[in-house]
């Protein structure tokens, strides 16, 4: 099995098919959640509707559960992201911003285009596409001085915790489920 | 109560199991816009731009989350199309109650907006899918802190937009 893994995730042609399906199934989620409208990304940051909310934390709910099985029984491993004040932080506040002002995001605006949504295309992409091409350009610099601000001194929740991972697991979803009961129950 | 967000948020959460188990992935979308930005700005101003440090990590190519983004690109418009959805609109409804319904006004916004979200994006090291869901599922520490900043800067800044704070 582990074998098999292993040269499934070598093949570089079935990689790209598989990217494009797991995108196209990605797409159709979206679309099906109505995420990929700007009314409904913006009603959810002036926090009158809440539907990213519940697609996010179901999804972060599901995905838990099935990776950290999957990485029990050895069949696959974690990607974690290093942090630290000046990338996450700050970053994060300037994504916040362009969240706001173009009402979707790098994945949901793809599938805003798929769906007919003009300001997507020529505003959305366009915008992301020019400001991805700027920070490479800044990178250098910025490296060299805010990025590695006040690195966050552990990896994962579970380690600052001085816990095993999987016995994170079960208390975070439970949590969210009752986030999620909590919204419905307000009616949001 | 509608279950739709809730069967659609466990879809994709099966689709990170998929892309773990089948590709050694998490699910994300922003490194797609630095590579294909990177392609574009290679055929315009020629091999000098593969020198950027940045690309030396990214190389700018087409890749599994190239083709992932433009899968969803395939996957929403099928399902708009098949749900009767599909429809070509240059400014949404929202946008169009409080600032009117100019169309180069919401290009110059949404074109603003998209900048800012490149920027930040590679900033911050990830987007809504690859921080916001396969981060936070991971449990890692700065997809956590990655989450909380894009929405509370995101609410913040809209209600700025939307003067529901004078």
């Amino acid at each position: 099995m582990k074998d098999a893994l292993t040269r499934l995730r070598r093949n570089a042609p079935v990689q790209l098919s598989l990217g494009l399906a797991l995108g196209v199934a990605f797409g159709a989620c979206l679309q099906v959640a109505g995420v990929t409208r700007y009314d409904v990304i913006i009603g959810q940051l002036l926090l009158t509707d809440f539907t990213v909310v519940k697609v996010m934390l179901s999804a972060v709910a599901v995905g838990t559960l099935g990776v950290h099985l999957m990485r029990a029984a050895g069949l696959a491993d974690l990607h974690i992201k290093p942090g630290s004040v000046g990338a996450t932080v700050v970053g994060g506040v300037i994504f916040g911003a362009g969240f706001a002002v173009l009402g979707y995001c790098p994945g949901t605006v793809a599938g805003a285009v798929g769906s007919g949504a003009l300001d997507a295309l020529v505003g959305g992409v366009t915008g992301i596409l020019i400001g991805a091409g700027i920070f490479s350009a800044l990178y250098p610099r910025l490296e060299a001085s805010v990025l590695g601000l006040g690195r966050f001194p552990t990896a994962t929740i579970p380690e600052i915790l001085h816990v095993n991972p999987r016995v994170v697991v079960v208390p975070l979803v439970l949590l969210i489920a009752a986030v999620l009961y909590g919204l419905e129950y307000l009616g949001l | 109560m509608d279950w739709t967000p809730y069967i659609a948020g466990a879809g994709i959460g099966v689709l990170s199991w998929l892309a773990f188990l089948l590709s050694d992935r998490p699910l994300g979308c922003s490194t797609a816009y630095a590579r294909a930005s990177g392609m574009i700005e290679r055929a315009v101003r020629g091999k000098a731009v593969l020198d950027r440090a940045y690309y030396k990590q990214f190389a700018p190519r087409i890749d599994w989350e190239v083709m992932l983004v433009l899968g969803i690109v395939i996957g929403a418009f099928a399902t708009a199309f098949l749900t009767g959805e599909f429809a070509l609109v240059w400014v949404p409804p929202t946008f169009e109650a409080a600032f009117g319904p100019s169309v180069p006004l919401r290009i110059v916004v949404a074109l603003a907006g998209g900048v800012l979200m490149g920027i930040g994006a590679r900033w911050a090291g990830g987007c809504t899918s690859g921080h916001g869901i396969s981060g936070t599922l991971q449990m890692a520490l700065s997809s956590w802190v990655a989450v909380v900043v894009f929405f509370a800067s995101g609410i913040l800044s809209a209600f700025l937009l939307y003067g529901v704070w004078p």
